[in-house]
């Protein structure tokens, strides 16, 4: 995914007009689309909305749901609010960590997932909790992760798919 | 569901039939069953339970309705399933389970009574003042299951903000409309000018919601005075504490009733044009408004002649793109503009120059959600609620080490105490209160000694917290409150959004202090070094991020100093959660060498004979706490 | 015009002056950082916050004086607010003179935190200087919170760069104090020892810099050496 398809890539800017005020809107279809914002969008970007190339930058580096770099197949993210931490998120932060082989907060080497943090899902009667793509898991035990990673990876459990709710 | 009626809505009629057919729905002829879908319910596995339902429904060949509903926030038993046979009292069902669905739906229509949580026997709508019984003649009460009613959890509440929440389908405009929706924005439209509208919010007393409780009535009348525009409404549902998701509930469970707010909201101040911004970690807070929206379009209830009283108002949704920072409003409009979430100084405040440059009202969603009622019921109704100079009521995510997650509301000047031990159930596993956390990250701890006093601005200010959006944290013995003061600075050293020095680098250097004496490696000077940054960064950062950032650090240190000096000076942590503290062992005199630990070991520490007797090595061992929590015998003990 | 109290004395400035000007005007002098009459106010800094009322300190670069305020810039809060924020300035960044001189002139004579030797303490004044003055462009801030720095899109050389030095030159943080290679601890306090760097090795005064605290206040030019210097010269 180094290289972006202009076809789609048109496609996917001439939804929006060239308002400033579309920058975050249009970054965030981009990082839905391609699951990172590629070097070549962001100057595309640029020059669409005659936003200087620092700004956007600068932009696309604040805020956390971007990525400059392309993310793992599955988004894994471990909730750390107060609630979760209180129950014991930390633990099944580092729990995931091991699971997938990683030191820290990335994508694992074969791209398969990106354990990420957030800080607050919303579903802090239930903690602790993490999301993994759209589908959220909570009430968690550090036994329960390894499960919950194997459904989502590579030739794993088949599971009903999850409907409605999220935003498509 | 109302493809076949006609949308426009141009006189009261029109609303009404709307009204009707959302009646029909809520209360229908037949037995409705209801599943909670919210997004904790959703993480609880509500979705299985509905495809359960349908299943169940097909199969024996029902003609029951099958409806979702939002949070009515009795998030510890998630997923809720409701069962409502006409003319008999809505019975719950807490924690069901898919394979559970078929008993009970088997059993209609006399439900299963030993599986149920509670019956609700009708609900009360503050919009109307009026309670609408479910029950043909008798009270409704059922043997051996509590009514709402009687519920310590649910009895104190007052349900203004929360009105709909769990009763209606989120996405009927309809069933929205039968509960007394829009009906407020009609009075206020034809039967009132935008100065009483305004003058009923002032006399109120409603103050933001948001956290800081500025006076709302005095915001809309700066913004009305203001001198300049368009003029715009901004209602922030970035909801960034961890911990707090009152807003979440109510987007997801009642989105016209912020709508409605807004409209009114603009009427009164003189705007024609609204944003919601929504955090992106709520997508189906985000569908849920999107939705709602389209669907107030359609009817005329939004856009260039809305109800055809020539007052025009548009609303529009902006997502937030993951930073904290961004509740903070001028960086939230920051954020709108297209730019990084840097706020500014004020003055000027944003009722003066705020989005584009233009006055800008902001709001909190329950705020905006409040409005409606005040205008039905009126300002001096809802100011003998509450106390002192906290009128209302307030939504609270109760959560933490309670035995009731939940999110609730009351009145404002209930106290701490009853709050944690009457409505939450008390503290479980047979522990003790050590503190409840309020404000998020820009407010305190109040120990449980002080539990008695009343929840309302200026009692919790005093106490070395604040309101803050409502998130209520419950922490139990085994919470380090060093270890809460570390975990506060973490987040703020992330989230700060580095513009000016004394935020940006005080919060670090305040963390650096606090882990290194978590560690048990701090100083006998580092508490004073610790409060000489903590007056700096509050009296000297450039937004209320900064100048709150101290807090969390200043109110445990006010409590809990001997926690702090046990760890300095014995190397110590007394709640046994400081990893270079704690040593995880496993009693030779209870273990049975069932095993249960070893697999789950991330360090591989654990060595020893199946059946006969385990131990850790200490070398080894990371200290996960994944022992701990897979023995059923006890065996683990932490020192 | 707008009419207000500074430092316990009634002044008159024109309206939309911040209170940094007002003081100016009035030949009070107030320490920044982050501050250049070229480039519009940015308000990072924070050592130029000021009184206002009783007990709330603002940035009086970025506040506007407003009809009726009362101001301080010396209170025992400011002066308190403004040592501390030299501690850390000085911890951030040892090896800057300006930061060094600032923290001597405020009398800062303990540094409790550990050297960071940052090259950046984010003042914006390179940032404002390439948008405003030299209209490229070209550097900007990228990041949040910990990782927020002064970089050029995509951590490149940024073809807008025209290398025009303007960036360097209006670095606060470029310019090495005294002791610069040999610096022991973070804190510099040359101005305030006894022995400015040159003294070791010369008999006068040798360095050809602005002339820091250090020879103001204990080298060779303070009121006692003076009278020495007199008698020597006068006797050779």
């Amino acid at each position: 995914m180094l290289h972006v398809e202009s076809a789609t890539m048109d496609e996917t800017l001439a939804q929006f007009d060239d308002r400033r005020a579309n920058l975050i809107p249009i970054l965030q279809e981009v990082q839905a689309t391609y699951s990172y914002l590629p070097e070549d969008v962001l100057r595309r970007v640029s020059r669409k909305l005659k936003v200087p190339l620092p700004q956007v930058y600068q932009v696309a580096t604040f805020y956390r749901c971007f990525s400059l770099k392309p993310r793992g197949k599955h988004v894994v993210q471990v909730c750390l609010g107060t609630a979760c931490h209180v129950r014991g998120g930390t633990r099944i932060l580092e729990r995931v960590e091991t699971e997938t082989g990683l030191t820290d907060v990335g994508t694992t080497a074969d791209l398969e997932f990106v354990v990420e943090t957030v800080r607050c899902l919303g579903c802090c009667g239930l903690a602790p909790v993490m999301r993994v793509d759209r589908d959220v898991f909570a009430s968690l035990e550090q036994s329960k992760v390894k499960s919950v990673l194997n459904r989502y990876r590579a030739g794993g459990l088949k599971r009903p798919a999850r409907k409605g709710g999220s935003r498509g | 569901m109302a493809d076949h009626i006609i949308p426009h809505i141009t006189d009261l009629e029109a609303l009404e039939r709307y009204a009707i057919h959302g009646r029909a729905s809520l209360y229908p002829e037949r037995t409705k069953i209801m599943v909670g879908m919210a997004t904790c319910g959703r993480a609880a596995g509500a979705e299985e339970v509905l495809e359960a339902v349908r299943e169940s429904i097909e199969e024996r060949h029902l003609d029951y309705a099958v409806a979702e509903t939002g949070c009515i926030g009795w998030c510890s038993q998630e997923p809720l399933l409701d069962v409502w046979v006409p003319g008999r009292p809505r019975v719950t069902y807490g924690r069901v389970k898919p394979k559970q669905v078929r008993e009970i739906i088997g059993s209609l229509p006399i439900p299963r009574t030993d599986l149920a949580l509670a019956v609700m026997t009708g609900d009360d709508n503050p919009v109307t003042g009026r309670y609408h019984s479910y029950c043909n003649g008798d009270d409704g009460r059922v043997d051996g299951v509590p009514s709402y009613s009687d519920l310590p959890l649910f009895r104190r509440q007052l349900r203004i903000v929360m009105r709909n929440c769990g009763i209606v389908d989120p996405s009927s405009l309809e069933e929205y409309a039968a509960r007394g929706g829009y009906r407020s924005l009609w009075h206020a439209l034809f039967s009132r000018t935008p100065v009483e509208v305004l003058a009923e919010v002032l006399t109120s007393g409603l103050r933001g919601r948001g956290g800081a409780g500025f006076p709302t009535g005095r915001k809309w009348q700066a913004v009305r005075d203001a001198a300049g525009g368009p003029k715009y409404l901004i209602c922030n549902a970035d909801e960034g504490d961890p911990g707090a998701y009152m807003d979440r509930g109510v987007l997801e469970g009642d989105p016209h009733s912020v709508i409605e707010g807004m409209i009114i909201g603009g009427y009164a101040m003189g705007a024609h044009e609204g944003v919601i911004y929504v955090r992106e970690e709520y997508p189906l807070a985000v569908a849920r408004m999107s939705e709602a929206i389209l669907q107030a379009e359609r009817a005329d209830l939004l856009g260039k002649n809305i109800l055809d009283s020539g007052f025009s108002f548009h609303v529009s949704i902006a997502k937030g793109a993951g930073a904290f920072v961004c509740g903070e409003e001028t960086a939230l409009i920051a954020s709108i503009e297209g730019r990084v979430g840097e706020p500014r100084p004020r003055p000027p405040y944003p009722s003066e120059k705020g989005l584009w440059g233009k006055p800008t009202c902001i709001n909190n969603v329950e705020t905006w959600a409040t409005v409606p009622v005040i205008v039905s019921r009126g300002g001096e109704w809802f100011s003998h609620i509450g106390i002192g100079k906290s009128k209302g009521t307030k939504v609270f995510s109760l959560v933490g080490n309670v035995a009731n997650t939940a999110l609730i509301e009351v009145p404002m000047g209930t106290t701490l105490g009853d709050i944690v031990n009457e409505i939450g159930g008390g503290i479980p596993a047979g522990r003790i209160c050590k503190a409840v956390q309020t404000g998020g990250p820009s407010g305190g701890c109040i120990p449980a000694e002080k539990l008695d006093i009343p929840v309302d601005y200026e009692s919790l200010a005093q106490a070395g917290s604040i309101m803050g959006s409502g998130g209520m944290i419950v922490m139990d013995d085994r919470t380090c409150m060093v270890d809460i003061a570390k975990y506060f600075l973490g987040f703020l050293e992330d989230e700060s959004c580095g513009k000016c020095f004394s935020c940006r680098v005080g919060t670090q250097r305040m963390k650096e202090i606090v882990t290194r004496i978590a560690a048990g490696k701090g100083r006998e000077d580092d508490l004073r070094l610790l409060e000489d940054l903590a007056w700096l960064v509050q009296e000297t950062s450039l937004c209320g991020l900064g100048n709150s950032a101290p807090n969390p650090v200043l109110s445990t240190l006010r409590y809990f100093r001997d926690e702090y000096l046990a760890h300095i000076r014995d190397h110590r942590c007394p709640a046994k959660v400081c990893k270079e503290l704690i040593t995880y062992s496993i009693d030779p005199a209870v273990c049975n060498g069932c095993g249960a630990c070893v697999s789950l070991c991330s360090g591989k520490a654990i060595l020893g004979e199946k059946k006969k007797l385990y131990r850790i090595e200490q070398a080894q061992c990371t200290k996960c706490g994944a022992c701990l929590e897979s023995c059923k015998f006890d065996a683990v003990l932490v020192n | 015009m707008v009419r207000l109290t500074l430092n316990g004395s009634p002044v008159e400035v024109e309206d939309g002056s911040t209170l940094l000007d007002a003081a100016r005007l009035y030949g009070i002098p107030i320490p920044t950082l982050c501050h250049d009459d070229g480039l519009t106010p940015y308000g990072a800094c924070r050592l130029c916050v000021v009184e206002v009322g009783v007990g709330k300190l603002v940035a009086s670069c970025s506040t506007r004086a407003a009809e009726g305020m009362v101001v301080r810039t010396n209170s025992q809060w400011v002066d308190r607010a403004r040592r501390l924020l030299l501690e850390l300035y000085v911890a951030t960044s040892p090896q800057s003179k300006r930061i060094q001189d600032l923290a001597s002139a405020m009398g800062v004579r303990e540094c409790r935190y550990e050297a960071q030797h940052e090259d950046c303490i984010q003042c914006g004044l390179c940032v404002r200087i390439c948008n405003e003055q030299m209209m490229a462009g070209a550097i900007g801030f990228a990041g949040r919170g910990k990782s927020r720095h002064v970089s050029r899109p995509f951590e490149q050389t940024s073809e807008l760069c025209r290398q025009c030095g303007a960036c360097l030159y209006v670095c606060p943080v470029c310019e090495l104090r005294c002791q610069a290679g040999t610096a022991e601890t973070a804190l510099c306090n040359g101005c305030l020892n006894f022995a400015p760097a040159c003294f070791k090795t010369y008999d006068d005064a040798m360095c050809f810099l602005e002339p820091c605290h250090a020879c103001e206040l204990a080298g060779p030019f303070r009121a006692d050496a003076r009278t020495s210097l007199r008698a020597a010269t006068t006797a050779r």
